[in-house]
């Protein structure tokens, strides 16, 4: 069993990782009655005791909450998951970085550095076998965006064989914090070089998720029958009873996908799909690393039985806008991977049958037609019978880069508001540009691999052996 | 005279285990109609190729070793054979590390093989040395992934080294045509080339004939990895139990030899051949096997033609029925029908390779691409020698 450490950073990544970590016990206490600690839990928490119905004995976990300022983190040291989460595992500061990427990167990064490996060492120390860190942040702000994306080269130094999983939540266009588009391309320059994989989320998208679901169960129709637990938005049945904050349901979402993202490792399949396999498959250059999401069903009715319909339903949802965690349209754009990660009682001639279904619909690039990476874990989330999580690597994403990069632009020709970036030691002029170009690199990427497509394909000449 | 088994990966151990069931169950079923003294000689036969015993219990302990790079799969095998109540796996016999192959042949062959080489090989000999008589390996593998692949390569050329003489013969998964891993065809075309290096025999199953086989002829609605699983084992063990031939299981066969048995149906209906053979071996249990008409089995033109008949057909028969068919037949052939499926594989590669995608992946553990132009060269010469048949 391998471990996995989750790195929070900023009050976005802070406010995610609160859900990740109910969420996850949620899962993991429906799953083991007993409440002892398994070989299944041991993938993110460690222990000494730990009991599910009363969070008195201590059990620790493997997370490193960082912030920059107070706030965040104070309310989940004194919420009820406080017992969760050991003192030690925390760096907090108290000013925070007014939205400023160069506050977060360079002053803030050179302060903590040393604290910062300290906590890390001593998390890895504790794991038997450290696979992967999760790092969960904002792109637009000051502390996850620049704190955030400086922990990726401080992870690739020390920890050079250890998979660097990043969620990223990438700024709306009515953002109202104004420098987001230069904190979101000096980011994005960070993870270009030095993440493995990317799960891009707008907070657009989650929105809607949740307005949707909202609809459904206030509808009428289904209202009564919708199990409560089984929305993707819910935290039914986790330890937080408190009143839900307005950005929980929102947050659910996230943690439900890094719940569903590791499930093959945590629970037995009859084919498992670990992350150091999503990197293999999913990642055909090392710059093209940036994966879109989609999670479903929403929900669950209240009936057990499910025919096999539904199932099908489910496979399809998972390629429409409605369930994608970023705004892009994958089946106009082309395909350069696809992997399809399901739990539940689904088997393999159902997931041939979905894919033979939906494969025509789809533009996959000439060199991969038949690029499809699947995964079967048989523990299907909480209130659900089956569940499916398709992350694609898709040129899709490219508007949302060239939309990026034109906000970037609009602000850096007029020089807006760079002086409060260039007056932080350190930084120069150089990094913008930098960021910008590759940026424009990563783009152009992309460009080449649209331009290959609807083009006749004409195979390369195989190899002759003379006789 | 008995068979040591090497199960590779999450696909490897979990055929494995059907396997042993497989033969578990039908050392247990009915005879048929064959005389009880026959009877005990195939069940001695079978007992001693397949199993050892448990000194105390007297619980059959299946010659094998597990080998898989994350321990939930082994876990899972050991547990589920402990349940059956009729057979065993040694618990020794295993080894285990915790990330996996991620799917990546060069992690398999390049960085797990070397490191764990010492610990699989010494597994391997203790269970050789419970043999009295070694005929040989049997390696189960998948070419998709990582660990059955790589390692699994790894380790047969490992075993041509240490056991020079030995028969090693490697069960092939072929994986779905459309994908169950993304870097399948780079994954398969590696393993089939070093293999050829190394193996005397290449025994093939492809996914998508098994479950043409589970949804068509069995009628199994929603067919699961265990439903193919059962079907590979029940073929298997239809090839691999003893039959009257007085070698056993002969080995005479013309490396290398990838092969597909057919499905055990009683009926004997040949179509038009397509495919030249190089040689067939037709095994028939159960009721009436004496009589059975095998004249179409000896068609000239089913053969290439510089080929002896005699040497190009076999039959094996018992009258002992297998896993309760009152008659079955089993067909093992090295002819031209693997030729597109292999065709098809190195066609799928060669475009990926010549767009260099994914590449870096297997360069940063050691394969470079000058491995993988070998390994199309040698996959090409396959293909124009069977092509030429």
């Amino acid at each position: 069993m391998t471990q996995s450490v989750v790195i929070q950073v900023g009050q976005c990544g802070n406010q995610i990782g609160c859900r990740f970590w109910d969420l996850a016990l949620r899962e993991h206490a429906a799953v083991n009655k007993k409440g002892i600690y398994d070989e299944a839990l041991s993938s993110f928490f460690r222990n000494i005791y730990f009991k599910f119905i009363s969070i008195n004995d201590t059990s620790f976990e493997i997370a490193l909450l960082i912030d920059m300022e107070e706030g965040v983190v104070n309310e989940i040291l004194q919420g009820p998951l406080r017992d969760v989460f050991d003192s030690k595992q925390l760096i907090t500061d108290v000013s925070g970085s007014g939205n400023n990427w160069a506050v977060g990167h360079k002053l803030y990064g050179s302060q903590y550095r040393e604290q910062i490996f300290e906590k890390l060492r001593r998390s890895a120390e504790h794991c038997d076998c450290l696979q992967c860190f999760f790092i969960i942040h904002s792109m637009g702000g000051g502390t996850g965006s620049g704190l955030g994306t400086f922990l990726l080269s401080l992870l690739e130094d020390e920890f050079p064989e250890v998979y660097r999983f990043v969620t990223s939540v990438y700024p709306s266009g009515e953002d109202d914090v104004i420098t987001s588009p230069y904190n979101s391309v000096l980011a994005m320059k960070e993870l270009n070089e030095h993440a493995d994989c990317v799960l891009p989320i707008e907070n657009e998208s989650l929105f809607d998720i949740v307005s949707k679901i909202h609809q459904m169960t206030n509808s009428g129709k289904l209202g009564s029958t919708v199990k409560q637990s089984s929305l993707l938005t819910s935290s039914a049945g986790g330890i937080n009873t408190e009143q839900e904050k307005p950005f929980d349901a929102m947050n659910n979402i996230v943690a439900n996908l890094l719940l569903n993202l590791t499930s093959s490792t945590r629970f037995e399949g009859s084919l498992n799909m670990d992350l150091n396999e999503i990197s293999m498959n999913l990642v055909p250059f090392p710059r093209l690393h940036y994966l879109v999401s989609s999670l479903t069903p929403l929900y669950t009715l209240a009936d057990v039985n499910v025919p096999s319909r539904r199932l099908d339903q489910m496979f399809s949802d998972a390629f429409s806008k409605d369930h994608q965690l970023i705004q892009a349209d994958p089946k106009n754009s082309l395909y350069l991977a696809c992997a399809l990660l399901v739990r539940g009682n689904v088997q393999v001639s159902d997931l041939r049958r979905n894919i033979e279904r939906l494969k025509p619909s789809l533009h996959f690039v000439s060199w991969n037609q038949e690029g499809w990476k699947t995964g079967l874990c048989s523990v299907p989330p909480v209130g659900h019978s089956h569940s499916l999580l398709a992350l694609a690597n898709n040129t899709c994403v490219k508007p949302t880069f060239i939309e990026l990069k034109d906000r970037f632009m609009r602000l850096y020709k007029k020089k807006a508001h760079l002086h409060h970036y260039l007056h932080i030691e350190g930084m120069e002029d150089t990094y913008f540009s930098e960021a910008i170009s590759s940026l424009s690199d990563l783009i152009e990427e992309y460009n080449q691999l649209d331009a290959t497509r609807g083009g006749p394909t004409v195979d390369p000449p195989r190899l002759k052996i003379a006789v | 005279m008995s068979i040591v088994t090497i199960q590779l990966g999450q696909c490897g151990n979990q055929i494995g285990r059907e396997v042993f069931s497989a033969i578990c169950n039908d050392f247990h079923s009915t005879h048929g109609l064959c005389y009880k003294k026959e009877n005990e000689s195939y069940q001695e036969a079978c007992k001693e190729r397949f199993f050892s015993e448990e000194k105390k219990t007297g619980v059959p302990v299946a010659r094998a070793v597990l080998v898989d790079m994350e321990p939930k799969v082994i876990s899972q095998t050991l547990s589920m054979a402990d349940r059956s109540g009729s057979w065993k796996y040694d618990h020794q016999s295993r080894f285990c590390q915790k990330q996996g192959s991620g799917n990546n042949w060069a992690n398999g062959y390049s960085v797990h093989g070397p490191q764990h080489k010492d610990d699989i090989m010494n597994l391997v000999q203790k269970e050789a040395e419970k043999c009295d008589r070694l005929g040989g390996f049997f390696t189960v593998m998948s070419m998709a992934g990582g660990t059955g692949s790589g390692l699994g390569a790894f380790v047969t050329q490992c075993l041509r080294d240490a056991y020079r003489n030995s028969f090693i013969l490697n069960q092939v998964i072929w994986p779905y045509g459309t994908g169950e891993v993304i870097v399948q065809n780079y994954n398969s075309v590696l393993t089939l080339s070093h293999l050829y290096q190394s193996s005397d025999a290449l025994l093939v199953h492809e996914n998508d004939a098994i479950h043409e086989i589970c949804a068509q002829l069995m009628n199994i609605k929603q067919i699961s990895f265990k439903d193919v699983n059962q079907v590979i084992a029940h073929q298997l063990g239809s090839v691999f139990q003893p039959t009257r031939s007085p070698l056993g299981i002969n080995w005479q066969v013309r490396p290398p030899l990838p092969g597909l048995p057919a499905p055990p149906k009683p009926s004997m209906n040949r179509s038009a051949c397509f495919n030249t053979s190089l040689a067939n071996l037709v095994i028939v249990r159960g009721k009436e096997v004496q009589s059975a008409d095998l004249g179409d089995f000896r068609d000239p033109s089913l053969y290439t033609s510089w080929l002896n008949m005699q040497d190009a057909f076999s039959v094996w028969k018992t009258s002992r029925a297998f896993n309760k068919y009152e008659k079955s037949a089993s067909l093992v052939s090295n002819s031209q029908f693997l030729l597109k499926p292999i065709d098809n594989i190195v066609g799928k590669a060669w475009n990926m390779f010549a767009s260099k995608a994914y590449i870096h992946q297997y360069t940063q553990f050691g394969i470079e691409e000058e491995d993988f132009l070998d390994s199309f060269t040698s996959l090409e010469q396959v293909i124009t020698s069977y092509t030429r048949l």
